[in-house]
């Protein structure tokens, strides 16, 4: 039960904030631009690596994740992790019928 | 918290109201598990009824008191009740919210609101789960699994059932959400993570997967409405849908909810073999980490439940091996029992021979289950009354017992009574005797053929059919004894001692029933749990 | 008789509270993860169709809605700095900001979902049944999965108003703003799904 008052308090600056919307604005004209060039199976790819690129930054900076108690960043890791893991199990299904 | 508060039990009227709302409205997490433990008791009883009836119904074969839509109806909402409103919430929202807060220390759980509203909502999901037997067009008859495609086709009430399982799913999130945060942030100055109680750590276990494991079936369930509503085609081969995918959904949420079921079962038994032999318990570390490895592989091993349905071999091979690795804590529990009681001085009491049934009853599922996670053996006995014996085993034998065990280890805490232990100790003979009556023919009907889910039988089977349901009555006998005896003992039993068994956690510190803010002065501590020497 | 139940008193715990949020967090996440499970392996069996299905939806809403989802959530998070900061009438400004790009959001849904169903888009009509499998499936998640969305981005609504209020009667104040953090961590995640949605239907092509 710790107090309040003791923890200490991390202030984000407004230029933070604005510069991260700033590459999530990039990232995403990025990602509509890429569509116009065949780049075959490699586009899924791109579009899903951008989308968690933009992802991360959204978790890290405007969730606090990067400046909060560590044991949320272990969570955080430990369901995504899980996620990934229905996913390739499921796999291991479609992928050898 | 200054001057010392005169004592006052949390059983007497503490609130604004009177009577039934001053129950109905307390955030209190003790009085929250009481009324769980009253509402879960009720549908018990009624899916025990519904699980008569169709005893009477394989008495003999062809039909006897009702014919097959009838059947597929009861087995249906049998299992509905039984598994999302009985042994899914039972153990952690009964025990777990009545005692997990005294054995860590703190006065109430972090969210003393959110608690009495996933009640509420368990409430309304269970009535709805209730009105979906008499409304629409007759009960489902799906099973509970409600498969796909038959699920989207059927024309009975599957709507509102799966809207009252999507409704139950989210009182139990709401109630891991519960425990974790209070289980991380309100444990006792000096309860260090290992300090704290094995039944808490199996409960933190079990928070983690009702948390994460549930809201898979949440969207699996309203795929499945918006499927009845739309033609979405999600899980329809017609439309390009695949129905096993639904299998996956389903059983990714539904075979970690069986540790939901287990793993405070599990914690509940840790609790009483320690107490009742005075004896520390063995490998503390191991059962705790265990009951995390658990929930861990235990998310990973759903495929076992489809082992027939088409999936890819390599799948089948996967799973089969994943299944066996969850088998390995599980075991290093049972190990640990066995070796605490060894060279303890052992007092054969109500809830140590309920603990004791459990181990016994609970390592025959759990063989079985080996028996049924191996491919080869599961192709044959998929789907026929071996599976039936198997999970009843597992979730009668195993979660049932120790929801008796607990309650007669916890009872004299509770209500500050003690009921009549000679008559607890011949219910319980009764109930372990009609038990395996009832569910062990059933693995011998399993073996030779005899499928679950058919109201009918050939007549080969007629024997152990007959054996069977007159194992059901005399389980039947058994449970009415020994809630009689609980219910007397409540209006008319001696006055409890604060710790009539010698327990060494926290909860038996304080006195019988627990005051309203559990401790006068918060509780430090330093010693490890089970320090009997 | 009372006087006990006063003594409850209210331990504030503010990791507590956010470990909390979290949590439903996760819930939410797994709850949209399932949905990606189901598009993931339609798309596996489907691709062409997907392709097919995908070209169909409006890029250019959908990049607009992005960016408006983007800067809103950009806000919400400065509204946590102001308050920080004691500034509590530019923290109420700009979460009013963020419920307005909010139903900018919904109005551009409106205006998308309409054309579909102009064009006898949806989930069982009769053109959808014709088409090929796939694109039948695709078209399902496509509602599915915006919709489920768009009911998420409603609720954030209704939380970002709630926020508004308690900042306004000092409920939330510069001591005091763990409410305003969790009210913005949900809607960040309104965000973080649609991050994913976006590049999944209407781009992979």
């Amino acid at each position: 039960m710790s107090n309040h008052d003791t923890e200490k308090q991390h202030i984000t600056p407004y230029w933070v904030y604005g510069l991260i919307l700033v590459i999530l604005l990039a990232c995403t004209f990025i990602s509509v631009d890429v569509v116009h060039y065949d780049l075959k199976a490699w586009s899924v790819g791109i579009a899903l690596g951008i989308a968690c690129i933009k992802g991360t930054l959204v978790l890290a900076y405007f969730m606090h994740l990067k400046f909060d108690n560590v044991l949320f960043k272990i969570l955080v890791a430990a369901v995504i992790m899980l996620f990934v893991s229905f996913i390739l199990l499921t796999f291991v299904d479609y992928l050898y019928r | 918290m200054t001057t010392t508060i005169p004592y006052k039990s949390y059983l007497e009227p503490h609130g604004k109201y009177r009577g039934l709302l001053d129950w109905l409205t307390s955030t209190d997490h003790k009085r929250i598990g009481l009324m769980y433990m009253y509402a879960i008791g009720v549908f018990f009883m009624i899916g025990v009824l519904l699980g008569l009836l169709m005893r009477i119904e394989l008495f003999s074969p062809g039909e006897t008191i009702m014919g097959p839509q009838t059947y597929n109806g009861i087995f249906t909402v049998h299992g509905v009740i039984m598994i999302f409103m009985v042994v899914i919430p039972g153990l952690s929202a009964v025990f777990g919210n009545l005692f997990m807060p005294i054995m860590i220390g703190a006065k109430d759980v972090a969210f003393p609101k959110l608690n009495l509203f996933s009640w509420y909502i368990f409430i309304c999901g269970a009535i709805l789960a209730v009105l979906s037997q008499f409304t629409g067009n007759g009960p489902p008859d799906t099973g509970w699994t409600f498969y796909a495609p038959y699920s989207t086709q059927t024309g009975t009430n599957v709507i509102m059932a799966v809207t009252a399982a999507f409704v139950l799913g989210f009182s139990s999130i709401l109630t891991g959400l519960n425990f974790i945060v209070t289980i991380h942030r309100m444990r006792a100055p000096g309860m260090t993570w290992f300090k704290m109680p094995l039944f808490p750590w199996a409960l933190y276990s079990t928070a983690w997967i009702q948390l994460l494991a549930t809201p898979i079936v949440g969207i699996t369930l309203l795929m499945l409405i918006a499927e009845r509503l739309f033609k979405i085609g999600f899980f329809d081969p017609a439309l390009g849908g695949d129905p096993i995918l639904f299998q996956h959904l389903f059983w990714i949420y539904s075979h970690p909810a069986v540790y939901v079921m287990i793993l405070p079962a599990m914690g509940v038994i840790t609790e009483i073999i320690p107490t009742f032999c005075q004896r520390k318990v063995f490998g503390y570390k191991a059962i705790a980490l265990s009951s995390i490895a658990i929930a861990g592989v235990g998310y990973l091993v759903w495929g076992h439940h489809m082992f027939t349905s088409g999936m890819s071999f390599t799948a089948r091979w996967v799973f089969s091996f994943l299944t066996f690795v969850v088998a390995v804590p599980s075991a290093i529990k049972v190990f640990s029992w066995v070796a605490t009681m060894y060279k303890g001085s052992i007092a054969l009491k109500t809830p140590f021979l309920y603990s004791v049934a459990f181990i016994f009853l609970f390592m025959i599922g759990g063989l079985t289950g080996l028996s049924l996670g191996s491919l080869a053996t599961d192709v044959h006995v998929h789907d026929t009354a071996y599976v039936v014996a198997h999970f009843h085993y597992i979730i009668f034998g195993g979660m049932g017992f120790a929801f008796f065990a607990a309650l007669h280890y916890w009872f004299p805490k509770m209500y500050g009574k003690m009921y009549n232990q000679r008559i607890a100790d011949i219910a319980w003979l009764i109930n372990f005797i009609g038990f395996n009556i009832l569910y062990f023919p059933q693995f011998v009907l399993g073996l030779q053929g005899m499928p679950r889910r058919y109201f009918d039988y050939l007549p080969q089977f007629e024997t152990g059919e007959i054996l069977s349901t007159i194992g059901g009555f005399i389980l039947f006998a058994g449970l009415i004894m020994m809630i009689t005896n609980l219910i007397n003992g409540y209006r008319k039993g001696e006055k409890a001692l604060d710790n009539p068994w010698g327990g060494s956690t926290l909860e038996w510190t304080i006195p019988s029933p627990p005051p309203m803010e559990n401790f006068d002065t918060p509780p430090v501590v330093s010693n490890e749990p089970y320090d009997y020497e | 008789m009372s006087d006990v139940a006063i003594k409850h008193d209210e331990h504030r715990d503010d990791i507590g509270a956010k470990l909390g949020m979290w949590l439903f967090i996760f819930t939410e996440l797994l709850l949209f993860g399932g949905l990606f499970l189901v598009y993931a392996v339609y798309r596996n069996i489907y691709p062409e169709d997907f392709h097919l299905g995908a070209l169909q939806l409006n890029v250019t809403l959908g990049t607009l809605n992005t960016i408006v989802l983007l800067v809103s959530s950009m806000t919400v998070a400065m509204s946590i700095t102001a308050i920080q900061k004691g500034n509590s009438k530019l923290s109420m400004r700009l979460v009013l900001l963020t419920l307005l790009l909010a139903c900018v959001f919904l109005v551009n849904k409106y205006f998308e979902w309409g054309a579909k169903f102009e064009h006898d888009l949806y989930p069982g009509s009769d053109l959808v049944l014709q088409f090929k499998r796939g694109s039948i499936i695709f078209f399902g998640l496509y509602f599915f999965m915006t919709g489920l969305h768009m009911f998420h981005v409603i609720v954030g609504m209704v939380v970002l108003m709630v926020l508004w209020f308690k900042l306004k009667n000092t409920t939330i104040n510069k001591d005091d703003h763990v409410l305003l953090e969790n009210g913005g961590l949900y809607w960040h995640l309104v965000d973080l799904i649609w991050i994913f949605l976006f590049p999944l239907l209407y781009l992979v092509t």
